[in-house]
């Protein structure tokens, strides 16, 4: 082999030993030092080593081995220069030798204990600004760079790296602990982070012709974290159910648009073009979910995901389940965005004007003010009703709230229409 | 980790509570300051004297200000603070919600800076 081949493969096993290690060897090393940031700059020079001593000295049987024991010693420099005023030298022995002694143990093993879940407790925890959760579990569990995630969230690299840097700091001066959370503590806490990873998928998924490929990219990630939740949590009901949701919400992505990048609303999908295998998986999942016996908004928000392909593939009239499982996700979580979709599916049911009067009022909620959706199921109901003036005004509302380009067309035509 | 829980209340409120309630809240606190004691993570406590009573001196230039009254003048104030000695964050947390304060007022969680760390 030449050395440009050894480059090559070195940079090669490199890459996917981040992919599928980069977590975990952060989350080993940040749970024993309660530092995320140190651990990601020893892990980041330790792949650097790598790149410089693989091609030459051929790459080692066990990669993952090979970096974590450099990155092991890196944190520990760390800690004896810049962070050296803040840990005493007795408690930095203490942390040498657990490192040394859990790394030797993980050697002997061939295998990196997971401690993913936990250092997803420790970014999603409720003393970290709810607003950088997403972006911080992206960041330290995948490895994305600040940069991508920026672009993902609408935001400035540089804001985006501020507020990260600030969130591992609180980390660490906090003392916010690396564990998974105790049986009577955990309900609220794995909440959280079930709301983080949707964050995640969320902002992803507003971006649904997949134009954007940081944001598209983030869907599958906010997919590998829920499917990794799953994993490390097989009794979650509502991890399960967050995993169904996310994939039946990605099994229509290609239908959602049409070849000419129009939007295409869901009643009018082509279902040939949804994936079957994911809504197979997603119908699994709830199935699994519903049989351990404690319901959530995730599993909820599944189940109407599950009723509406069903009805779009059967043509069966299902809306007053619709509703029935709108009431009681409402029941659990009464925002004003349940509200709007139960007062759509009621219009289904029971005609237009029972619709609009199940519609949450402007004047008892804000945020509704500016929120697309409400004005575009209003002036929906409000033309089935026949009032068209008033109609043409929501949609006027609707399609200035709108940062799409293909539903605003959508919204336009609907407006054109009246 | 040290942290110390700082109780900020109104004290508006205090004076026009009734005897009964005044008895009722002081003895809540009583209960909590021990139950912090027996469970070995307090490390100390005080209430503090109405935020009228306080003076904040400052010096500029070498010439001391002294302003008769609290440094930050809100309708919550400084009341009282328990230095507790705990594992971490979540146990700081916990105690801080068991705190009679986080129910009449707000327990801010600070944790302590270890001067034993070698400088």
């Amino acid at each position: 082999m030449n050395s440009h081949e050894d480059d090559e493969l070195a940079r090669r096993t490199a890459e996917a030993v981040a992919r599928r290690s980069y977590g975990k060897l952060v989350a080993f090393l940040a749970a024993r030092t309660n530092d995320v940031a140190s651990a990601e700059d020893a892990l980041s020079e330790a792949f650097a080593a790598a790149l410089a001593e693989w091609p030459r000295k051929g790459c080692p049987a066990n990669p993952e081995a090979w970096l974590m024991t450099v990155a092991r010693r890196k944190v520990i420099d760390v800690f004896r220069g810049e962070r050296r005023g803040e840990i005493a030298s007795e408690e930095l022995q203490v942390m040498a030798r657990s490192l040394e002694r859990a790394a030797s143990e993980a050697e002997r093993l061939s295998e990196i204990p997971d401690q993913r879940l936990a250092l997803m407790f420790a970014c999603a925890h409720p003393a970290i600004d709810a607003g950088i959760r997403a972006p911080l579990i992206l960041q330290v569990i995948l490895g994305l760079d600040a940069k991508a995630i920026a672009s993902a969230f609408l935001t400035s690299p540089a804001a985006m790296g501020k507020r990260l840097v600030r969130a591992k700091e609180k980390i660490r001066q906090a003392g916010i602990p690396f564990r998974v959370p105790d049986r009577e503590e955990l309900s609220g806490r794995v909440e959280t982070v079930l709301d983080t990873i949707y964050a995640a998928f969320a902002e992803g998924w507003s971006d649904p012709g997949g134009t954007d490929v940081a944001r598209r990219d983030l869907t599958e990630e906010a997919l590998f974290l829920a499917r990794l939740v799953t994993e490390l949590m097989p009794d979650e009901a509502e991890a399960l159910g967050l995993l169904a949701l996310e994939l039946h919400a990605e099994a229509r992505r290609r239908a959602r648009r049409t070849s000419g990048g129009e939007f295409v609303p869901l009643a009018e999908q082509d279902t040939g073009l949804w994936n079957s295998q994911m809504i197979d998986e997603a119908e699994a999942l709830l199935r699994r979910a519903s049989s351990l016996g404690s319901v959530g908004r995730y599993q909820l928000e599944g189940a109407l995901q599950s009723a509406h392909v069903y009805r779009c593939r059967t043509g069966d009239n299902n809306w007053a389940e619709v509703v029935q499982l709108y009431d009681a996700l409402f029941a659990i979580s009464a925002s004003p965005v349940v509200a709007v979709n139960r007062a759509l599916a009621i219009a289904e049911t029971q005609g237009a004007e029972a619709g609009l009067g199940s519609m949450p009022d402007v004047a008892d909620d804000a945020r509704l003010a500016e929120y697309q959706p409400y004005w575009a199921a209003r002036a929906e109901l409000l033309s089935r009703t026949g009032a068209r003036d008033e109609a043409r005004q929501a949609y006027e509302r609707a399609i200035g709230l709108e940062r799409d380009e293909a539903v605003r067309r959508f919204l336009q035509r609907r407006q054109a229409d009246l | 980790m040290k942290y110390l829980l700082m109780a900020y209340v109104n004290e508006a409120a205090w004076p026009k509570m009734t005897k009964a309630d005044q008895e009722q809240g002081a003895a809540a606190y009583m209960a909590y300051g021990q139950a912090l004691a027996q469970s070995g993570a307090l490390v100390g406590s005080n209430r503090l004297k109405p935020s009228s009573a306080a003076t904040t001196v400052r010096v500029t230039n070498g010439k001391s200000q002294v302003l008769d009254g609290p440094y930050a003048d809100s309708k919550e104030q400084l009341g009282g603070y328990f230095l507790i000695d705990v594992p971490d964050l979540d146990a700081a947390m916990s105690w801080a919600a068991r705190c009679p304060a986080s129910g009449h007022g707000v327990v801010e969680v600070r944790p302590i800076w270890d001067m034993g760390a070698a400088a």
